[in-house]
């Protein structure tokens, strides 16, 4: 690391790693666990505030109204009413869910009783791992050990019937943020994604022939600027003029909009609203008195249209204000083509587990209440002896249901917000520690994967810092699926309250005070909190200053930014959930804050990372913060800079995300490299270590720590039909082979109940369903495990073992994605061996290196080399790592060639090879594409049962297909009867007759049209062709055969 | 041959470390290969110029240098001594209990690897089909139980003090007689080479109960054979512009330095003496073999 000066240059790049190892692995997964947090804690009892009474239409005195809402400890059901508390492990084990049940507290009426009732469930919540309400957050790894749980393993997955999930992370555009763009054509255009709890909407600003015009879904054409400013109650232009600025040529560019209003003979906010009322689009009427057209258009006008903009009392004046904004942006963008860039970090906010549930939570809480509602309006007007209980009507499956589904198949669908996403959950993968935890790290674009667009592909230099730059797939997700580095915190939403009345004490005057001018005046900054104006600051530089010094001090949130945007002339104050940022260390006068001792501190435990940012020694920056602060990369630059007020950058290793971390000398690789790089992040998750410390209580797949040593796999057993009477034959450490029955299992022959009075009488009949081992090698049984699942389903499951030692065609790689396949095993006496008799493992050709350029892989054998020679390890992570130069002086010391290639003697004759070999350790895998699991061939089998060819695919014992390329060759070289052979005789040949008359099939001789036999005859055609001529026939389309003898 | 008559005895004679490569890797004379010299085989000159020294030798390791002879014979012994001298070592693992976290066929692996100190040469090959007897089996055993130390104090966590028995060592194996065995071996106990092979770790409650049947066997790594000693051929010379042009690294090509490094179930002069007498016993086999196509 040659970059690090000063203080930092005393410091190992080990020690400089330790703040990586104590806080960023636990922080990898933190921003799931603490989204999860805030949501069953905060969230929740805001969405409860939010519905928290229902009434009936039938009953004006009848009413529900929750108080308060809990969710409990993760626990399941044993029996009726009877609970305990469940360990994940247990729910692994049986298929069930992890979840904790959700109560309320409800005050509502009983005929003219009230009554509170309290801890009412209402449904169940799937729980985080390691979240505040897991069973596991502050257990020592003894305790952990007790419940089976590996105490390494990171958390922040959901285990739902049976299986791990992950909620990705969901990357989207910032809501309620003006994003001036520009179309296809090249016009400009402004567009506000506004969302609120109760609504989303989507308000479009177009310029159509210079004019200004509104779009939005609920106004059937497009509605000139002009008029909805009169319909907010702005009824003079010069008022007009003057939000959106008193500027030559803004007000050039904004008098065609006026023109058209006048043109309209729109003067007054009445006549306005009278124009936009038969605008509106007609929505499903919910009941409830009629509105007239002007109300509806004032209604919409209040609450759909820049929806997060609040309106009190229909004073529009905010509103007004922002819309102003927005066209003035435009106005300004269309001169000098200074749009906003989409892709740019700052605009995107990421969606965490939390938010994704609270959505659907709400979702189904509201759906809840309806249905309560639904049945109150139908019960309560009927007479009856008992009154009406609403208590009695809580369905808890709803919710639990909806919430177990959506995280089981990872589709959200919200009708509501008009929300249909696939593919939201993913299965953890736990083929190794790091593939499950890269997984926790993944963030996954909205865009469509198949659109070939390079913009939202491309790595951003918005990014850095952020997201992994070199960790992403390779094809039509490349670019789109993104992982966190490693010191990334997303923020979680927060109270703007406090901030609001900060910044007005700052001198930010209310947008509510102002006449309109003041918004374009030169000295004058506009200020925004989460994308609302607040109001206006004269000495921005004085705001953003004090402002950034409370932070440190602590009076505000750590995770609150304020920047400074000087081509808009604005300040942003966000403190909204979903935007990433990540730790600097604060720089003043030219000395960065953290010295050595901190560092030793840290490393000695004395302080912990958030003490650093209590101390001030350490602020989190986000993205568009960043662009605010010169941030340094290294110590030595920081002199260059030398202000107040600058950023250092902490851990240059920061950068990557995991998996990258784990290729050793990535530094040294060219871009060209690059491709390996992420074939190593893929990879990474291929191998073969055990992930976790209690593989023997698991039954799923999991992989030995011995790369070469074994592998596991799994089978699972379960009975459904109740009668189901199960002989389990084997018992653990037992062998089976092929075609040996694991689960001797017999079914009741008729499972469905018989219909009363028809009783059989007599025993049930039983058939047999054996579950017999199916495979190329045999296995052992390591574990059998009969339990009962959340359904109370009999369930067995049944962990097998295969011991495998490398062979033939097994794949093997190094860390630089540099895979391949075993060629040759060579017994150890005709292996070449150099000068100390050592003969190598693996062989290597050269001819690998020079197009992929994997320079970290000659460094990894070189250091190893010298490595082992000194009994040291060697550093070699992507940012630093030991100097060729001084592993070369290592070997030579040690006597060996500088170049590190050795002497080396051929094993088979005994005489020397003439070239020197590149010879030394370097770290292999083996991955999980193996051979045993690959081969395949078949004689006969099974064939499909519509076109009777042979089934496709290893899994059901198919056959090697002689496709169009093929066949293409055969015709190509004349070979017509092996063409034949393959394509009908030893596919789908098959007897028809045809009568020669009719040109029609027949069947067994006769032909049905003709009503004869003497034309019959029978010919071998593919048994496809028949059913073509069949269902062409069923298509009114009949295909004739003409027959001729061969010798005529 | 184009090359100078000067160059020839070089060549002839020497292995040259060049600075990107080797030079004349392989034997080149045979007979008439060179004018002027005669290559033909002679036993006397051989017998003149060969020789062995032995530089060093004890219990495990022997080292020793054998001049005057071609590369391809010294290989076949090296070769030999790598993978054709017999050895008993541990074949059959009968699995009587087995409940640590070792898995049977793991253990069975780890234990397959532990040299075992009996003279393969008093031993005959076993033959596949037979039971197993007296002549050509030894049979081990290891039964061994983990439990709780009862003195071990309250707090201790060092699993040293807490169990008994809580790590398997190839000590624990236990050499089980067949047949006459006990008296004829009785001198020299049947045991593992070393006393200290983790073989397994163990906690309270778990157990071993294993029989192992060794027999006699090849194939197995018993000797490491190394060919240098005077110069690691690091070449650092050549990467001095200035000496470059003066300094020539050469080898002698039929002087080769054996080490062999014996897992002490048989001394590596033994080792060495079983290996000539296998290479032998394959040339007396070739001849026969020889002689009996020609009679056809």
């Amino acid at each position: 690391m040659e970059v690090l000066g000063g203080e930092f240059g005393d410091m190992t790049p080990q020690e400089l790693a330790a703040p990586v190892n104590t806080v960023a692995v636990k922080g990898l997964v933190k921003q799931h666990i603490d989204s999860f947090n805030y949501f069953i804690n905060v969230e929740i009892k805001k969405i409860m505030k939010a519905n928290e009474k229902i009434t009936s239409d039938a009953d004006p005195m009848w009413y529900l109204k929750y108080l308060n809402i809990y969710v409990g400890m993760p626990d399941v059901e044993e029996s009726f009413n009877v609970t305990r508390p469940v360990s994940p492990h247990e729910c692994r084990l049986r298929d069930m869910t992890y979840s904790a049940p959700i109560t309320v507290d409800i005050e509502y009426t009983r005929g003219s009783q009230r009554i509170i009732r309290n801890a009412l469930p209402i449904g169940r919540m799937p729980i985080m791992l390691r979240s505040s309400n897991c069973v596991l957050t502050g257990k020592t790894p003894m305790e952990f050990s007790k419940l089976n749980e590996c105490p390494l393993d990171p958390g922040g997955y959901f285990i739902v019937k049976g299986q791990e999930k992950v909620i990705l992370i969901q990357e989207q555009l910032s809501k309620n943020r003006i994003i001036v763009d520009q179309d296809r054509k090249g016009t400009v255009g402004a567009s506000v994604t506004s969302s609120t709890h109760e609504k989303k909407s989507r308000t479009n600003l177009i310029v159509k022939q210079g004019r200004y015009y509104l779009r939005h879904n609920t106004l059937s054409e497009d509605a000139p600027i002009a008029i909805i400013f009169k319909g907010m109650g702005v009824e003079s232009d010069q008022e007009i003029v003057q939000m959106i600025g008193t500027e030559e040529h803004v007000m050039a560019s904004f008098a065609p909009s006026l023109e058209e209003c006048q043109k309209a003979q729109i003067f007054t906010q009445t006549q306005a609203l009278r124009f936009l009322g038969n605008k509106v689009r007609r929505q499903r009427m919910w009941g409830g008195p009629k509105k007239t057209k002007m109300e509806e258009a004032r209604e919409l006008l209040a609450s759909l249209i820049l929806t997060h903009v609040p309106v009190k009392e229909f004073n529009f004046r905010a509103k007004c204000f922002y819309l102003a904004v927005m066209v003035r942006r435009v106005i300004l963008a269309q001169g000098d083509n200074k749009v906003d860039d989409r892709d740019y970090y700052g605009n995107k906010r990421l969606e965490l587990a939390g938010q994704l549930l609270s959505l659907l939570f709400e979702d189904l809480f509201k759906k809840f209440n309806a249905e309560l509602k639904k049945i109150a309006d139908q019960i309560i007007p009927k007479q009856r002896a008992a009154q009406f209980d609403v208590v009695k009507h809580m369905r808890q499956d709803q919710i639990t249901n909806g919430m177990v589904n959506a995280i089981s198949t990872g589709n959200w669908s919200l009708k509501r917000f008009k929300m249909d996403r696939q593919g939201v959950t993913q299965v953890l993968s736990r083929l190794s520690f790091i593939s499950a935890l890269g997984m926790m790290t993944r963030i996954s674009s909205q865009f469509e994967k198949t659109r070939k667009v390079s913009g939202p592909r491309s790595l951003q230099p918005s990014q850095w810092g952020m997201l992994c730059p070199s960790d992403t797939p390779e094809g039509e997700a490349c670019g789109l699926v993104k992982n966190l580095a490693l010191m990334t915190h997303i923020t979680t939403d927060m109270e703007d309250g406090p901030i609001i009345k900060l910044a007005f004490n700052l001198g930010v005057e209310d947008i509510n005070l102002l006449c309109g001018e003041e918004l374009s005046y030169p000295s004058v900054f506009l200020v925004f909190l989460n994308g609302n104006i607040l109001g206006v600051i004269r000495d921005h530089r004085k705001l953003v200053c004090t402002f950034r010094l409370m932070r440190r001090a602590g009076f505000i949130n750590e995770f609150v930014s304020i920047s400074t945007n000087m081509t808009d002339r604005c300040v942003y104050i966000s403190s909204d959930g979903g935007r990433l940022c990540r730790p600097y260390i604060i720089v003043k006068k030219g000395q960065p804050m953290v010295n050595n001792k901190h560092m030793d501190d840290l490393s000695q435990g004395y302080r912990t990372f958030e003490d650093f940012l209590h101390e001030g020694l350490v602020e989190y920056l986000d993205v568009n913060e960043e662009n605010d602060c010169q941030i340094a990369l290294y110590e030595h630059m920081i002199s260059k800079y030398a202000k107040h007020d600058t950023n250092g950058q902490k851990q240059p290793s920061w950068v990557m995300l995991v998996t990258a971390c784990f290729i050793p000398s990535e530094k040294r690789r060219t871009w060209r490299s690059s491709p390996s790089r992420c074939w190593e992040c893929v990879r990474a998750s291929f191998p073969t270590p055990t992930t976790t410390s209690h593989p023997g209580t698991r039954t799923s797949a999991l992989w030995a720590s011995r790369p070469w040593v074994r592998s596991l796999c799994w089978a699972c057993v379960v009975g459904f039909v109740s009668d189901t009477v199960c002989f389990i034959l084997w018992c653990s450490g037992e062998r089976v082979e092929n075609k040996q029955v694991l689960v001797n299992k017999s079914m009741p022959t008729v499972t469905q109940t018989p219909l009363e009075g028809s009783a059989q009488p007599g025993q049930p009949q039983y058939k047999d369903v054996p579950i017999s081992y199916k495979g190329s090698t045999d296995s052992y049984i390591e574990k059998v495990m009969i339990s009962s699942n959340a359904e109370d389903a009999f369930l067995i499951k049944i962990l097998l073992r295969q011991t495998r030692r490398p062979e033939i065609g097994d794949k093997f790689s190094s860390r630089h994605g540099q895979k391949g396949v075993c060629g040759l095993i060579v017994p150890q006496e005709d292996m070449p061996f150099c000068d100390t008799g050592i003969c190598p493992d693996i062989i290597m050709n050269p001819h690998g290196y020079p197009s992929r350029m994997t320079v970290g892989k000659l460094i990894e054998l070189l250091a190893g080399k010298a490595g082992v020679l000194d009994g040291r390890f060697h550093y070699g992570t992507a940012f630093g790592g030991s100097k060729v130069k001084d592993v070369c002086e290592d070997l030579i010391r040690y006597g060996y060639n500088y170049q590190g290639k050795d002497y080396v003697t051929s094993g088979i004759t005994g005489e020397p090879l003439e070239a020197y070999i590149y010879f030394g350790p370097v770290y292999y895998q083996k991955l999980k594409h193996m051979v045993l699991d690959k081969m395949h061939a078949r004689a006969r089998g099974p064939r499909a049962v519509l076109t009777r060819q042979p089934t496709e695919g290893r899994s059901r014992d198919g056959g090697l297909r002689l496709g169009e390329m093929e066949r293409d060759c055969l015709i190509g070289y004349g070979a017509s009867m092996l063409l034949l052979e393959r394509l009908m005789i030893s596919s789908d040949a098959f007897e028809v007759d045809v009568c020669g008359q009719c040109g029609l099939l027949g069947y067994s001789g006769w032909c049905h049209y003709c009503k004869s036999s003497c034309h019959v005859s029978s010919l071998r055609i593919p048994y496809a062709c028949k059913l073509l001529f069949q269902e062409l026939q069923s298509m009114n389309i009949i295909p004739r055969l003409k027959l001729s003898r061969y010798n005529e | 041959m184009a090359a100078p008559m000067s160059n020839v005895e070089e060549i002839r004679s020497r292995v040259i470390l060049g600075e990107f490569g080797v030079k004349n890797v392989h034997t080149t004379d045979f007979p008439g290969n060179y004018p002027g010299f005669d290559d033909t085989w002679d036993m006397k000159r051989f017998q003149k110029n060969f020789r062995i020294d032995v530089v060093h030798l004890d219990e495990n390791s022997m080292e020793f240098d054998m001049v005057g002879i071609d590369a391809a014979i010294a290989n076949a012994f090296r070769r030999i001594l790598l993978a054709e001298v017999p050895t008993m070592a541990i074949e059959k693992v009968f699995i009587y209990n087995n409940t640590s976290i070792v898995q049977d066929e793991v253990l069975a692996h780890r234990l397959g690897l532990i040299p075992i100190k009996a003279d393969p040469r008093l031993f005959e090959f076993k033959n596949t089909e037979e039971e197993a007897s007296e002549i050509d089996t030894i049979k081990l055993q290891l039964k061994i139980k983990c439990s709780r130390n009862p003195r071990a104090s309250k707090d201790s966590s060092d699993p040293q003090e807490l169990y008994l028995n809580h790590m398997v060592y190839s000590k624990d194996i236990e050499w089980v007689p067949i047949g006459n065995q006990a008296d004829v071996f009785a001198d020299s106990c049947i045991r593992p080479v070393h006393d200290d092979i983790l073989i397994a770790q163990l906690r309270p409650g778990q157990e071993l109960d294993i029989i192992m049947h060794c027999v006699k066997g090849i194939g197995k790594k018993v000797a490491k054979v190394v060919n240098s000693r005077l110069d690691t051929c690091s070449r650092e010379v050549l990467r001095h512009s200035d000496l470059k042009n003066c300094v020539k690294l050469g080898r002698v090509r039929d002087h080769f330095i054996f080490t062999v490094e014996s897992t002490g179930i048989l001394p590596p002069d033994v080792l060495v003496t079983e290996a000539i007498q296998v290479l032998m016993a394959k040339c007396q086999s070739f001849l026969s073999e020889m002689n009996s196509v020609d009679m056809e």
